[in-house]
């Protein structure tokens, strides 16, 4: 009896202990967002004075920072072009690879197992070992540099590899094959059976692979870099780097700059909390 | 699927899939390995054959040496630091504590934002945030900004990684401590082991699987790091803080030699894939079934 409430007291002691050195650690993460929305709202000469000054000892806090940096990033073109890149390759790569797994795992014939053996083994190879000839092939010889279409297609070609491999994975143990066969009898076609039969059965692995994929396009910034210089066709990444590198000195403005990039971005995730966080889970577990 | 239509079914399912994939990986990697045998400048149309005299060059290229050593560094540091953090903090999270989904989610949020955008807010916080404590504290270690100085530099790098790192390992570890099974936990308990010995003989073993999966995240991601480098430092002070991906894209993209470039790039490559698959080997060997 003794025993037990002792063991009880300690555990609360210990649980205390640990949720103190939490909120300790979380606010130290959360420090850095915290400086960028303070000053977000304050004039330059007041963060030089100290960045520290909260929002209600300043006198000239304005939202005229994010007016600014609206209009000098182009944020409106650099976020549609954003949307336009991301939400084009995840759809192209959902489908694609989801194809390509299917037929990889119905097919037992050579192409299909040199392909996947290939894949597999090209996930190792980082993009900084591709770049140089990617440049030097689609801008020299192709010269087809400077399109959205172009980076869409490229960002759909890197995330295949690791897209089918998770598709494979899945359907390899979840999809029976007797499903297909009675919609063979019905007299579905294999487009049709893989759309209607099997293609929504995917639904787990598709949330999975559309959250990983979509956050890696949103937030890349090496290949759409070396893809788009075009201004008109700056994706966010670019074009907060390009901002930056004008207005480095204006503080306020930059700050604000920055936190509309990571708005978006916020919001969606406090919408969609726990199938991105289950999402990025499963595609590192397996 | 009936095997008589298979060319038309490979060509619908498979073709397309394959043809992204071959184009923009496949190709490209063998091209460049022919590149590496080439002088080509990126612009001049004439590629001269050249043997392996690049890779000649990568050995006498001191810069991508002193870049490499301190992605070494860098990554020791990083892997170090993010791994020991996630599991400690993951630990602390699935003891039953209140609000754990909320402080995970939190953690995570650095993963969700591009390493752009969290390179120019940490230059911020290190340039003015502080500076103005050390101004107002006397405190030395802050009076300077620490990215003018070549060793706090890099150990802001350091930190910033961290702080991007760890989200998302913590999420690992949680997922892997909520997978360890309570009747064991509780049979270690009966048998009397607690604390230190619980951790080091039942825990641990246990959660191989997920440091297997961790130390392999944290080592690619370290080893390839450019966006928070190029936001945070940009290499400054004097090239100081250059990791080697960074260097092998100025030696393309800005010196204008894009076969070195491709053969330091392919020598990053192999360096980063041996390190990786010793350690999977490694780490694979250690793990345990429940």
């Amino acid at each position: 009896m003794t025993q037990t409430t002792i063991g009880g007291t300690k555990k609360k002691i210990n649980n205390a202990l640990a949720m103190a050195a939490l909120v300790v650690i979380f606010l130290a993460y959360m420090f850095p967002f915290v400086m960028v929305v303070i000053n977000s709202l304050k004039q330059k000469r007041d963060i030089i004075k100290s960045p520290f000054s909260w929002l209600f000892t300043i006198k000239g806090l304005s939202f005229d920072n994010f007016v600014k940096a609206y209009v000098q990033m182009d944020f409106l073109s650099a976020f549609k072009n954003s949307l336009i890149v991301t939400v084009s390759a995840t759809f192209l790569v959902t489908i694609l690879a989801s194809m390509l797994a299917y037929y990889i795992v119905r097919h037992k014939n050579w192409i299909s197992h040199i392909a996947f053996v290939l894949m597999v083994a090209s996930m190792i190879i980082p993009f900084q070992a591709i770049m140089i000839p990617l440049v030097s092939i689609y801008g020299g010889t192709l010269n087809i540099l400077n399109h959205r279409a172009t980076l869409i297609f490229m960002h759909t070609g890197f995330s295949m590899a690791m897209s089918v491999f998770m598709f494979h994975g899945f359907i390899n143990g979840n999809i029976p094959i007797a499903l297909e066969e009675a919609a063979y009898i019905d007299g579905c076609t294999h487009l049709q059976t893989f759309f209607q039969i099997v293609f929504p059965l995917l639904k787990p692995i598709i949330s999975t692979m559309i959250i990983l994929n979509a956050l890696a396009f949103w937030n890349d910034f090496l290949l759409p870099s070396l893809i788009l210089t075009d201004k008109k066709l700056l994706t966010l990444p670019l074009s907060t780097y390009s901002f930056y590198g004008t207005y480095s000195a204006d503080y306020g403005t930059i700050m604000a700059g920055l936190l509309l990039c990571v708005i978006p971005i916020l919001v969606l995730y406090i919408a969609l909390q726990k199938q991105i966080i289950n999402g990025v889970v499963t595609g590192a577990v397996k | 699927m009936k095997s008589q239509s298979n060319g038309k079914d490979f060509c619908m399912f498979a073709l397309p899939g394959l043809f992204c994939f071959v184009a923009v990986m496949m190709v490209p990697f063998f091209y460049g390995v022919y590149l590496t045998l080439t002088d080509w400048n990126g612009v001049s149309r004439v590629k001269n054959f050249v043997g392996l005299s690049n890779f000649g060059a990568v050995v006498k290229d001191i810069q991508f040496w002193s870049s490499l050593l301190l992605t070494f560094k860098y990554v020791i540091f990083v892997v170090v630091i993010v791994n020991a953090m996630a599991f400690g903090i993951a630990y602390l999270l699935t003891r039953g504590i209140k609000g754990q989904n909320f402080f995970r989610a939190g953690f995570f949020t650095p993963n969700l934002i591009g390493g752009i955008v969290l390179g120019y807010i940490w230059q911020f916080v290190f340039s003015r945030v502080f500076v103005s404590i050390g101004s107002s504290t006397g405190w030395s270690l802050f009076e300077a900004s620490w990215l003018s100085d070549p060793s706090k530099a890099f150990a802001a790098l350091v930190m910033v990684s961290v702080w991007q790192l760890s989200g998302y390992m913590i999420l690992i570890y949680v997922a892997g401590f909520m997978g360890l099974s309570e009747d064991v936990m509780e049979a270690a308990s009966i048998d009397g082991a607690s604390g230190w010995v619980k951790m080091r003989h039942i825990i641990m073993p246990l959660m191989m699987s997920s440091v297997t999966i961790c130390l392999f995240l944290t080592l690619s991601r370290a080893f390839m790091v450019y966006d928070v480098n190029l936001s945070l430092t940009a290499g400054a002070p004097y090239g100081t803080t250059e990791m080697a991906a960074m260097h092998v894209y100025e030696k393309a993209f800005t010196s204008r030699q894009f076969g070195a470039g491709q053969a330091e790039a392919l020598v990053l490559f192999l360096i980063t894939a041996c390190i990786s698959g010793i350690q999977v080997y490694l780490t694979k060997k250690k793990e345990v079934e429940a």
